[in-house]
């Protein structure tokens, strides 16, 4: 089983349509849905739902006010400004569990945390796994790593895993790219999409995963996407193609239209022609 | 006041907006502080002629283990919360990128063989553009945790508040980064765009600032023929909407050589003022 993730580093440059295509291209694979905090990828799959469940990501301190006898130590010992005026804050938590030690009452303790919800899906294309992330809540690297994960719960006869990664170079995208075989960055022509390049390929080469790049909208400013095109060259990096901007491609999402409509665009086109050197770096001959 | 402009989806134009709105306001005469926290991927920089006047480092602490101390007993790692410490057999592993920096393991170490060490995860850097005050944190590629860079970039503010405007640009999401950027503003500003994904993701954005309790409104930008797909659910949910900034190739094209519009067009100017003076409109009644 080979695994593919989609990467951008900048947000909103086009991973989910990306990946959305490849999905319909490959026909039958394995869907990952990286992006916890706002997944998208739902709204071109519509999932059938199979099953739900919680998932206790962290853990958050909650107290006993009847044994507190407000000595402040642990106000004095946490190192994430948590507790004040002796309230916990629980977007400030981090579940490290010193004030339940330094507690001399024993009036703290740690209780696992819902941090979201992972979900299971059956789709046209394949399996879909995919969650939730609480709003505002912590270790969104955590429900990724389980999200993958949970994929082992089908059966299944697909070789390919196709995972939806999300924005940023933080903990979630280093829980999507972990163990995969290759990264496609999808960048815009912009001076923000090229910044943000660079340091996603920082990522994924600190990691030892090989990496493509292709630039979405390329048509927006084309003398951007020379220099990001100059730049993988000057890097060694493989350009493996350019996608118009095609207001078609809204179109098919606005109507809640199937994935192979898509491939019919302009833009679908181009990512076909993604697609094919995509395949020979997973599954060279 | 502390005004955070935040999104749910990336690439919204939370940046260009809060570029744009800086650079009206401290046009205007207004002191302004821009605050890039979307430490991960920070982006402001690039639309301002920027003087860096300081750089600071930003290090959490982590365990260094004297081996020949360690008893390997095993009590730093039952502790961890966060699987930053292992031992196996006469050896204790610390994996860095997962350590929060909590200091639990060198208190519940019985022979006091762990001691903590500074370890680089980003900078920060402070300087100006023109009359404004520009402030932005940098995680360091390869780290995993970007609230330490946020918080130690937030540091000091409290005390500006009162003499600024204070304008955060946040990272996308709604996990822990986005809370730790929004935390102690007096408004937040949603920037959304009128397409599924973008809906989809405001919904979150505005559970957060709800769940928050911070008074808001919403920026439509690339607005279009679809706009209703926003605006009707603004209205159903009673989110004011501030401005509306139209889908043109030439703003695109100005975007993305990092020419923040304003400066070109100067109806721009007015339109982030008028969102200004709403938004310190809505804080006087929020204080009332």
């Amino acid at each position: 089983m080979r695994q593919l993730v989609i990467v951008s580093g900048k947000g909103g440059t086009g991973k989910t349509t990306v990946a959305g295509a490849f999905i319909a291209l490959a026909w039958r694979s394995i869907c990952v849905d990286a992006d916890v905090d706002a997944p998208n990828l739902h709204l071109l799959l519509h999932p059938k739902l199979l099953e739900e469940e919680e998932f206790q990501g962290a853990k958050i301190v909650v107290k006993d006010e009847e044994k507190c006898t407000e000595c402040g130590k642990c106000e004095e010992y946490c190192r994430f400004q948590a507790i004040k005026d002796l309230k916990i804050d629980p977007f400030r938590c981090e579940g490290c569990g010193v004030c339940v030690y330094v507690c001399p009452e024993g009036a703290l303790k740690l209780e696992d945390e819902v941090t979201g919800y992972t979900m299971l899906s059956r789709t046209r294309y394949g399996p879909f796994s995919h969650a939730r992330l609480k709003i505002g809540a912590e270790a969104s690297g955590k429900l990724v790593t389980q999200v993958r994960k949970n994929i082992e719960r089908f059966t299944y006869q697909e070789e390919l895993v196709i995972i939806d990664g999300c924005p940023g170079i933080g903990c979630p995208v280093i829980a999507s790219i972990s163990g995969t075989d290759l990264a496609l960055a999808v960048t815009e022509p912009s001076v923000s999409g090229l910044h943000d390049l660079q340091r996603i390929l920082g990522v994924t080469r600190h990691f030892g995963i090989k990496s493509l790049v292709c630039i979405n909208k390329y048509d927006l400013c084309p003398e951007m996407s020379e220099e990001i095109e100059d730049y993988c060259t000057r890097e060694g990096v493989e350009m493996v193609g350019k996608i118009p901007f095609d207001p078609e491609v809204l179109e098919v999402v606005r109507q809640e239209r199937p994935l192979e409509d898509l491939l019919e665009t302009k833009a679908g086109k181009a990512i076909e022609g993604i697609w094919e050197t995509v395949k020979n770096h997973l599954f060279p001959v | 006041m502390i005004i955070t402009v935040l999104s749910g989806k990336g690439g919204t134009g939370k940046t260009t907006v809060a570029v744009n709105l800086a650079l009206s306001l401290a046009e205007e005469g207004h002191r302004v502080l821009l605050l890039d926290a979307d430490v991960e991927e920070p982006n402001a920089g690039l639309y301002l002629d920027l003087v860096v006047e300081e750089t600071f480092s930003v290090d959490v602490l982590m365990p260094k283990v004297d081996e020949s101390l360690c008893t390997y007993c095993g009590k730093c790692a039952e502790f961890c919360q966060f699987n930053a410490l292992a031992v196996i057999g006469e050896h204790v592993l610390v994996f860095s990128e997962l350590c929060h920096g909590c200091g639990g393991c060198s208190l519940v170490c019985p022979v006091e063989a762990i001691r903590e060490v500074p370890r680089l995860v980003g900078t920060i850097e402070k300087g100006r553009a023109g009359s404004l005050k520009f402030w932005s944190g940098r995680m360091k590629v390869g780290e995993a945790l970007a609230v330490p860079v946020t918080r130690k970039l937030k540091e000091g503010l409290a005390e500006l508040k009162d003499e600024f405007i204070v304008i955060i640009d946040a990272p996308p999401g709604s996990s822990c980064p986005v809370v730790e950027a929004v935390r102690g503003s007096d408004y937040a500003l949603l920037v959304t765009e009128p397409t599924p994904f973008g809906k989809h993701d405001f919904e979150i954005a505005l559970g957060l600032v709800r769940d928050m309790e911070f008074p808001h409104g919403v920026i439509i930008n690339r607005s279009g023929d679809d706009d209703k797909l926003i605006e009707d659910y603004c209205r159903e949910q009673d989110v004011p909407v501030l401005l509306k900034i139209p889908f043109s190739p030439r703003l695109a094209a100005l975007g993305a050589r990092g020419i923040p519009f304003s400066k070109v067009i100067p109806y721009w100017r007015d339109k982030f003022r008028q969102v200004y003076r709403k938004i310190k409109e809505s804080c006087r009644c929020a204080s009332w």
